[in-house]
């Protein structure tokens, strides 16, 4: 149990409480304005999205282009539960979180089990088409109110729900990476044929990887739909698959923390600079095609390596 | 093989069965009539499948090619079909050319389009690993759109049907010239194209090096230029597609390309990715379902059989309908 | 004590018989080395004995108990691990990570305490931390255990490879040409590590090589592929010195 208690964690832990602090400072005094303030809880939701998506793109390395149809599975779930049940605020708001979290997982379940059988293009996809199904079934249901949108979600989530939400979800997600269960799931994405001789379970941790990753999006999904009160298939379409994918591809894959900043930037980006929102797609192919390029060129990936190999002799000091 | 006898042989009484029924009932007309035309309609769509489907397998061979030799999935493929469209579309209109004329000119950029996007973007990953090279191509797909977007602006813009051939008119089925002039130039190419990897030197340097790119280089085969010619036919291809889809449907926008792009990738998967004529058998089947999804069960559903389909197939049987086992070398 | 026998193990690729017949036993504690020329089929043994493929005859018996249609995940935690003969590492991770990988069959907490940090995480890490810096420092990587594997020289990625394998507590290890590309310093020091192994994990190893000095120096008996069938098997100096063995290699 000692080694909860280090230098690092306590570092974490008290800019984990700044950050709110200053939040908490810049909203009740008003110094954002409303526009402003109206975009924390995306900010949020976006963190979630992008570090979930990196457990399966950035440390299993398959790529998921499906995480939007996971969101929405969530989104559904947990508002078509806050509409049809009537339990206070405190049980039904964590209990929606819950099951939009969990019925996702069981779509990511159900996507996991072709997953156990392809790889790579083929893999990526099959997530695709699940995307598309999501959506167009979505769309023709009754119940989800079909095109045009699922109305009367009760608005109960703010800034700090969402903020709590991202920050456990980074820190399980950052807890299951540094475990043995994401080591094995690394293990996969640089060799498989290894992995397997080694004795890990590729099933069990490839779908594990999914699942989790599928968690997390259905529970933005929910806090997506709360926040805003309204749900329309069309919001979680390919395109904002690829703009999740676009924050991990820019925090680098494999890199939480990158994950996180590049969803503060690429949400808030758009926001800040006028007229930025006609070059956003434009932007989105730029980052794409220059990162990867950027990656694959030897002397870029030997600066990373020698800085990570510098990071990870300091960090194994400390501990 | 079996299977199939069988199917014919229960068909084959099923029908007989229904015929019998008709006889021995002597059913008033209007039935008949009813029957008749319900036959007239299920043949018509089913045209209107071969018609979108010959589409989709002109697209799915430009994909089929350029996974087989470069072994990546070219998700940009489809985006380079609105580029031909686009293209055609200016040089019809602005320039008032000639329709084979603004073909050409069409494939040509299409082709030069296809081998620049080969060079800047996805040389430099020849060593990567398969997902950075799909996120390129996604982000080059991205490119496409967004360009063309700022040019063009989301308006759709009308385009002039490239094919000038009248109506058929068979048994009270209508054949468009569209449909026709689209199947046969889909068989055309599709023959064209085996041949050309049968026979020609390039076309069998394109083999070799869908075999082995370190054993063809070392026969001497440029693998650099053999990858560019790939990229080329592969795109001018697509700018064909595109004339043939805009010339059906009479529209192009930024974003034509992209969702008969998917589905075309669709296509070569569910006829075996690596194969020419399972690019064809695929792309065919697929404009078959989709048509009659469309039609006899729900138009917005339609994308989600079609999806439904591809994910049956690689569970199914991974390698598509006519493609080959590949045995990994540990 | 037999550990490992093969019974008329036999592979075929379409027409191509790529391994015919072969029978083989090796005893418990026995350095046993399998030779032969390029594509006589010896990786493909190695592939076999570890369920990459599925023999189309044959039994694979270890301890007795028949492996063929085991998985290679399945015939891992029977006892057999590997080496390749092209560097499988994993590069993106730590020296030390690469080990504790292999440990995972052994050391084991659930998903949720590896998620919420219980406190069986921190014993079962810990406990993972030791095991895997012993092996290393068998192998001399004690030191380097922080850096990324791909970030090794080509000699110390081999032997971390070794290491890795040993981690999982093998009944047999199987080593695919650890000598290539390795310099006669480098490749006496390997055949240290390797006599060293046996003698200090009392660990069966079955290994591929080229490298006749090394095959000499320590194989105890040898079988000689050619074609995919047995040319000669028995007392590594008697069978070198057989001169059918000798026209294969050197070509009649």
């Amino acid at each position: 149990m000692k080694k909860v208690i280090t230098k690092r964690n306590i570092m974490v832990a008290l800019l984990v409480i700044a950050v709110y602090a200053a939040l908490f400072f810049l909203v009740n005094m008003k110094v954002l304005n409303r526009h402003y303030r109206s975009l924390l809880a995306p900010v949020g939701i976006n963190v979630i999205l992008a570090v979930s998506l990196n457990l399966t793109v950035g440390f299993l390395g398959e790529l998921n282009l499906g995480h939007g149809g996971f969101m929405s599975i969530g989104a559904y779930a947990g508002c078509l539960f806050t509409i049809y049940t009537d339990l206070p605020l405190a049980i039904q708001f964590p209990l929606a979180l819950i099951i939009g979290g969990a019925v996702a997982a069981i779509f990511g379940i159900l996507i996991g089990i072709p997953a156990l059988r392809l790889q790579g293009d083929y893999l990526a996809i099959v997530t695709l088409a699940f995307g598309e199904i999501v959506r167009s079934v979505l769309t023709n249901m009754k119940v989800t109110g079909g095109a045009g949108g699922l109305k009367g979600i009760g608005k109960s989530t703010n800034y700090t729900i969402v903020y709590i939400v991202a920050i456990i979800t980074i820190l399980i997600i950052s807890n299951l990476v540094k475990s043995r269960h994401g080591r094995g799931i690394c293990s996969i994405r640089d060799n498989i044929i290894a992995s397997e001789s080694l004795g890990v379970n590729v099933i069990f941790h490839k779908l594990l990887a999914f699942v989790v990753a599928a968690f997390f999006a259905g529970m933005a999904g929910v806090l997506y739909g709360q926040n805003l009160g309204i749900l329309k298939p069309d919001a979680f379409d390919f395109n904002k698959s690829i703009e999740i994918l676009v924050m991990v591809v820019l925090g680098g894959m494999g890199n939480l923390t990158g994950s996180v900043i590049a969803a503060v930037v690429i949400t808030l980006l758009p926001e800040i600079l006028r007229g930025f929102s006609d070059y956003r797609m434009l932007a989105y192919a730029i980052v794409l095609i220059t990162m990867m390029i950027w990656n694959a060129n030897p002397r870029f990936a030997m600066v990373k390596n020698n800085v990570y190999s510098w990071l990870h002799r300091k960090r194994g000091n400390a501990r | 093989m079996q299977y199939q006898s069988k199917i014919w042989v229960y068909g084959g009484l099923v029908l007989f069965f229904l015929w019998n029924r008709d006889i021995n009932k002597r059913v008033n007309s209007t039935k008949v009539k009813e029957l008749i035309i319900l036959i007239m309609e299920v043949i018509a769509q089913f045209m209107n499948g071969l018609n979108l489907g010959s589409i989709y397998a002109l697209i799915a061979l430009g994909y089929t090619m350029v996974y087989g030799i470069a072994k990546m999935l070219n998700f940009a493929h489809g985006d380079i079909i609105m580029v031909g469209a686009y293209t055609l579309s200016i040089a019809m209109s602005f320039l008032s050319l000639p329709a084979p004329v603004a073909i050409f000119i069409s494939m040509a950029v299409c082709a030069l389009l296809g081998i620049v996007i080969e060079r800047i973007a996805y040389k430099p990953l020849r060593m990567s690993s398969p997902l950075a090279v799909l996120i390129t191509a996604i982000g080059v797909s991205y490119f496409l759109q967004s360009v063309a977007l700022l040019i063009f602006g989301s308006q759709q813009r009308k385009v002039e049907s490239a094919v000038n051939l009248p109506s058929l008119l068979i048994g009270g089925v209508e054949i468009t010239g569209e449909a026709m002039v689209t199947l046969g130039v889909t068989i055309f190419i599709m023959a064209a194209l085996t041949s050309f990897m049968k026979y020609t030197k390039t076309g069998m340097a394109m083999l070799a090096v869908a075999e082995d790119k370190g054993a063809a280089q070392l026969m001497g085969i440029n693998v650099n230029k053999t990858i560019s010619v790939t990229f080329g036919i592969g795109s001018a291809l697509a700018a064909v597609a595109g004339v043939l889809l805009t010339s059906s449907y009479g529209f192009v926008g930024p974003y034509t390309g992209s969702m008969p792009g998917i589905k075309a990738f669709v296509a070569a998967v569910l006829g075996g990715i690596g194969s020419v004529p399972g690019a064809m058998v695929g792309g065919l089947l697929l404009g078959i379902i989709e048509s009659l999804s469309k039609a006899y069960i729900s138009t917005e559903l339609a994308d989600a059989i079609v999806f439904g389909v591809l994910i049956l197939v690689l569970l199914v049987k991974p390698t598509g309908l006519l493609g080959k086992k590949r045995i990994d070398k540990v | 004590m037999i550990l490992l026998e093969l019974k008329n193990l036999s592979i075929a690729f379409g027409g191509l018989k790529a391994v015919s017949e072969l029978n083989m036993k090796i005893k418990k504690g026995e350095l046993y080395g399998l030779i032969g020329p390029n594509g006589a089929g010896k990786t493909t043994v190695f592939n076999l004995l570890t369920g990459v493929y599925r023999p189309t005859e044959g039994q694979i018996l270890l301890e007795e108990e028949n492996l063929v249609g085991k998985s290679t995940i399945e015939i891992n935690k029977k006892g057999i691990a590997r080496t390749f003969q092209n560097i499988r590492l994993f590069h993106h991770m730590t020296v030390l990570d690469n080990v504790k990988i292999g440990l995972g069959n052994q050391l084991k907490y659930s998903v949720l305490e590896g998620m919420l940090r219980l406190p069986r995480f921190f014993k079962v890490e810990k406990e993972m931390d030791e095991k895997a810096i012993e092996l290393l420092t068998v192998f001399g990587l004690e030191k380097e255990k922080d850096i990324l594997a791909s970030n090794l020289p080509y000699g110390k990625q081999r032997k971390l490879e070794i290491a890795r394998a040993l981690a999982t507590k093998p009944k047999l290890l199987l080593l695919d040409e650890p000598a290539a590309g390795m310099n006669p310093n480098e490749t006496g020091e390997l055949m240290k590590t390797i006599k060293f192994i046996r003698d200090e994990f009392q660990m069966t190893i079955l290994l591929i090589e080229h490298d006749m000095k090394l095959v000499s120096g320590i194989c105890e008996r040898i079988t000689v592929l050619n074609f995919g069938s047995e040319l000669a098997h028995g007392e590594t100096n008697t069978v070198l010195n057989n001169p059918q063995v000798i026209a294969a290699y050197l070509g009649e």
